[in-house]
């Protein structure tokens, strides 16, 4: 399944029984958060990411704990695969004091940014033009972070897409755009509403490195994204990747799911990137089976404490409705695992003063708007 | 104190925070090489940079959520939009993100950005480009709104604007960039939420912001002659709304006009007078009259353009209203 027959693997055991910890943890927490919307302890929208596992595992082991990382509004699991506590993400989906944003986000707002993970966001597309700026304030610091950014491919027909890809490349900015295509935006196929549904493909309009990659692969995905990332953080400018990938289940809670035939999703579900790298794994004897099953019966213990934590966590207090709308003079930002669990915070994001920077990027060369000019002045 | 053009002392606030703070950068269409569409920005691209003073595509969307990235990672972002009536593209960045940051991820981010360019009627530019959009802004929660009239006030709110921890709209005059006045040498900071008392007076006081404070201010000149005290109140900022100012110069003179260049329904005049009943009712003599635009979309005919901005008669005849002297 995973390219040749040779027994040696180039990956460390350690590798892929991280890989496999994250992914299990993405799907058992996910399903048990839709477990739990049926109960209505969940309500809104939520959006499950069960069968996308491979995508964030991939990309998580391939980049920096501290390179900034933002995504749409399926957005659970992300943040889990950074190392967020599953308790504090979970108890955000309940409406409780003891999520990541006291309860005010929901399900489409996960934030912790002791995890570098800025958001999710609900407006189709938004946060590809976030991205873009995180990257700038990179380059703008000379610092060597790169951003990556998840979207649907749906977010890729948003004119925020086409004006962001375009500044970026044009000012080479240290960002990774990761579309994941999971075929439907809601319930339209991709095919039906994009003219040239391969939307990697658009990286050509703006001179970028694009490339699709198996979104149902993980070893694939990490290896795809070590290596765009290497090109970025050396200065390249952004890319536009394709995961390639599928949803097991509808687009929210409230579908069904009626556009898409069961067979389709059977026959996708053979795909299941989970038991993938378990095969992997055993095929080329990195790990054994009981090792898998002690990680699952670790992670389904994970899982249970989360929702016990969620369930036990009280809705946020009254008073909280007049915080956090307005920063007050001398306010200082609120460290989530601090506040909800009482420890220590201490890799919190700490800019460089305002007499401290020294700004070296020339960011438009005079000659280069120069010979623009006369290259304009030139024509016909 | 040196006597300078609105658009100079806007340069000259932009100049003295990017030179006290590099976290400051500024990006628009037309700020660099053109020297900004309305000269605010001139002479910065040479002082500055390119990576301090962007040329940005038109995509006010995009530049506008690049403005809001950099602004949650510790950047102190001002984006200029050449007219507010081109940020309506970037509306979704400014009120989905900038005003929300704070409050989605539960007090963990911030977002001091600035979004600033010129509001209001332009002078024969028809409907796309004449319109006060401030109650649309002024509507958010997470968001902070300045309107300055005065050169002094448009440096002194600039600063604070831009060393304000929140996205702050400051929506400036189009037709009061080339007015010259008085502004302070030094660090001149004017505070977000003070309204200001333009003329002090006894028998009316007339509420208003921005470039409608000329007409008012003309207004008063002619009612000082007919023996009618009139007390000017620039409210400068219009969210969070200066409640106290508001309330203390009605108590004063017990009788109130709101003058706004926008149109009514949902203005932010409206407000202001729900203000005062609903905290100053004893203290009136009359009903509080508003002086708007006319609820149309702006010609480009002369004439038009002219009967749809609130002016000096119209605000002479709403003072004389709540006075009772109509026809006097």
């Amino acid at each position: 399944m995973f390219g040749g027959l040779a027994v040696a693997s180039k990956y460390s055991k350690d590798l892929l029984l991280t890989m496999y910890r994250k992914m299990y943890l993405m799907r058992r927490f996910e399903e048990r958060a839709g477990q739990q919307y049926g109960l209505g302890k969940i309500a809104g929208f939520c959006h499950l990411y069960i069968g996308q596992e491979a995508v964030a595992a991939g990309v998580e082991e391939a980049i920096r704990p501290d390179d900034y990382m933002l995504s749409g509004y399926r957005d659970h699991a992300q943040p889990l695969a950074r190392g967020s506590d599953a308790g504090m993400v979970m108890a955000e989906l309940f409406g409780r004091t003891g999520g990541y944003s006291k309860g005010k986000g929901g399900s489409m707002h996960i934030f912790d940014i002791e995890h570098h993970f800025y958001g999710g966001y609900g407006i189709v597309g938004a946060q590809i033009g976030l991205a873009a700026g995180m990257a700038f304030a990179s380059r703008y610091r000379n610092e060597d972070r790169i951003t990556v950014c998840y979207f649907g491919d749906a977010a890729a027909n948003q004119g925020i897409f086409h004006e962001t890809l375009n500044m970026a490349a044009k000012w080479k900015l240290p960002v990774l755009y990761i579309c994941e295509n999971n075929r439907y935006g809601m319930g339209t196929a991709i095919a039906r509403v994009a003219a040239v549904p391969e939307i990697h493909k658009r990286g050509e309009a703006f001179g970028i490195r694009h490339e699709a990659v198996d979104g149902m692969d993980v070893l694939k995905m990490y290896e795809a994204v070590k290596d765009a990332a290497a090109y970025i953080r050396a200065g390249n400018g952004p890319v536009l990747m394709e995961a390639n990938t599928y949803r097991f289940r509808g687009h929210s809670m409230a579908d069904p799911a009626t556009y898409r035939t069961k067979q389709e999703v059977e026959d996708e579900r053979k795909n299941d990137p989970i038991p993938r790298l378990k095969e992997y794994a055993l095929k080329h004897k990195l790990a054994k089976e009981e090792e898998f099953g002690a990680i699952e019966e670790e992670v389904k213990l994970q899982v249970d404490a989360a929702v016990k934590f969620a369930d036990e966590s009280p809705e946020p207090d009254l008073s909280e409705l007049w915080k956090d709308t307005i920063v007050e003079e001398g306010e200082e930002d609120v460290r989530p695992r601090e506040r909800v669990l009482g420890q220590k915070v201490t890799k919190w994001p700490k800019y460089p003063s305002g007499q401290e920077l020294k700004v070296t990027w020339d960011l438009e060369p005079r000659e280069q708007a120069e010979k623009a000019d006369k290259a304009a002045g030139l024509k016909r | 104190m040196a006597e300078l053009m609105y658009r100079e002392a806007l340069n000259q606030a932009l100049a003295e925070e990017m030179e006290r703070d590099a976290n400051v950068f500024l990006i628009g269409e037309e700020v660099g090489r053109y020297q900004g569409a309305f000269k605010v920005s001139q002479g910065l691209l040479d002082k500055f940079g390119s990576a301090r003073i962007i040329d940005a595509p038109i995509s006010e969307l995009g530049f506008t959520g690049l403005g809001v990235g950099a602004a949650m990672v510790g950047l102190r972002p001002v984006v200029e939009m050449m007219t507010w009536n081109f940020a309506i593209l970037a509306m979704d960045q400014i009120v989905n993100n900038a005003a929300k940051l704070r409050h989605m991820s539960g007090g963990q981010l911030r977002c001091p950005i600035v979004f600033r360019g010129p509001g209001g009627a332009g002078g024969r530019l028809s409907s796309q480009h004449s319109q006060a959009l401030e109650a649309n802004y002024a509507h958010f929660p997470g968001l902070k709104v300045i309107a300055p009239a005065t050169p002094a006030d448009a440096k002194g709110l600039l600063k604070s604007a831009i060393r304000d921890e929140n996205p702050v709209i400051m929506i400036e005059g189009e037709r009061l960039y080339a007015l010259k006045g008085e502004v302070p040498e030094g660090e001149h900071i004017v505070p977000i939420g003070k309204a200001d008392v333009k003329r002090e007076g006894k028998d009316v006081s007339i509420i208003t912001w921005s470039r409608m404070y000329y007409f008012v201010e003309e207004a008063a000149k002619q009612l000082e002659a007919e023996g009618i005290s009139v007390e000017i109140l620039d409210l400068r900022t219009l969210r969070p709304l200066d409640e106290e100012a508001i309330l203390a110069t009605v108590r004063k003179t017990n009788r109130a006009v709101v003058v706004e260049e926008g149109w009514p329904l949902a203005g932010i005049g409206a407000q202001v007078v729900d203000i005062i009943q609903s905290k100053a009712f004893d203290d009136l003599d009359a009903p509080v009259v508003r002086v708007t635009g006319l609820d149309v979309n702006m010609s480009y005919a002369t004439n038009l353009e002219n009967a749809i901005q609130p002016d000096a008669p119209r605000i002479i005849a709403a003072v004389k209203k709540v006075l009772y002297r109509e026809g006097a």
